[in-house]
């Protein structure tokens, strides 16, 4: 993926956060596939967003309540105990984090799956494995 | 307009990356050393993983080579250190349904949903013969064959088996060949 690419996203991205400067963008990842937790923050990282990558829901929700600046969150959403679409009403459900964007991936393709993430207020749903294209795409939409 | 997401990352690190064009016997050798027994000996080296790297070709595709650009001067093992998460995961997934065999008899919904972890990791670094068995057994747990699902297990962990030597073996001589080992860019 082009770092100049990733980094104008991550400028534009920095600068809707709260005037030009405002910091790099921070962007939580969840995932309880210590594999793809790697990819997903190399990935992210590339495109110069600061990166913290949880295994679970729950810790999710733990950050996102210590942490006030997560400018996006991006979940797996297959996990154990708390799956990325719960994490995802949660999320919406929350007066203090409704406005986070939110992507879920997924390994599978299912159609209702995806309907049913959109509907709750995801913005895109990305198929695993991610690219850095699919990054790129999504957040230079969500974050300009 | 916004460049192509797809262009190679400028000054991305290339010490422990060998050229990744499918025909590498097309790579340009290392730039001449004083020594010329170290001269062959490295250029024995590339052969070897430039060979390894073509018979991977045949057990990993495009993904890998994702992971491998991710590699940069602040990570430059990065490829390496996600496959060695990927062995550490495998492994456990693969006694986990070893276990599940055994203690839960048909249970077809249990083990499809283990090997569905397995396969999603298969599909993360690239490791698409594994991957290609590991959905072999999910369609033999959908049909409820049994001896299928045996079979076919034993068809993944061949597949994990070979794949571990294999990569292990190239990063090894890609840790050997060091930086010096790196192709230079063919020409335009």
């Amino acid at each position: 993926m082009s770092s100049v690419g990733g980094a104008v996203v991550a400028a534009a991205a920095a600068a809707a956060a709260g005037g030009g400067g405002a910091g790099t963008p921070h962007v939580l990842a969840v995932d309880d596939s210590s594999v793809d937790r790697a990819v997903i923050a190399a990935i992210l990282r590339s495109s110069s967003f600061r990166v913290t990558a949880v295994d679970s829901g729950k810790r999710a929700l733990e950050l996102l309540g210590s942490e006030p600046n997560v400018s996006m969150i991006i979940t797996d959403y297959w996990m154990p105990e708390m799956t990325g679409y719960e994490l995802l009403k949660k999320v919406k459900e929350s007066s203090e984090l409704k406005q986070i964007p939110v992507v879920i991936m997924s390994s599978e393709n299912v159609p209702t799956r995806i309907t049913r993430c959109l509907e709750e207020g995801a913005e895109d749903f990305l198929v695993k494995p991610v690219r850095p294209s699919d990054v790129y795409r999504v957040f230079s939409r969500v974050l300009r | 307009g916004l460049p192509s997401p797809r262009r190679p990352r400028a000054g991305t690190g290339t010490s422990h990356k060998l050229v990744r064009r499918r025909r590498c016997s097309s790579a340009r050798p290392a730039r001449p050393r004083r020594n010329s027994e170290s001269d062959a000996e490295l250029l024995k080296m590339m052969e070897s993983a430039c060979f390894l790297r073509h018979v991977l070709e045949g057990y990993l595709d495009e993904q890998f080579c994702q992971v491998e650009d991710l590699q940069d001067e602040a990570s430059p093992n990065f490829a390496e250190e996600v496959v060695t998460l990927f062995f550490k995961d495998s492994a456990r997934l693969i006694s986990n349904i070893e276990q599940a065999l055994e203690k839960y008899p048909k249970d077809f919904n249990r083990w499809d949903a283990y090997m569905q972890q397995l396969k999603g990791s298969c599909s993360s670094i690239g490791a698409s013969r594994m991957k290609s068995e590991c959905m072999s057994f999910r369609e033999y747990c959908g049909q409820g064959s049994v001896d299928g699902c045996m079979k076919s297990f034993q068809k993944v962990k061949r597949e994990h088996t070979a794949l571990r030597q294999k990569l292990e073996a190239y990063f090894q001589l890609l840790r050997q060949a060091g930086p010096a080992g790196a192709a230079p860019r063919p020409a335009k």
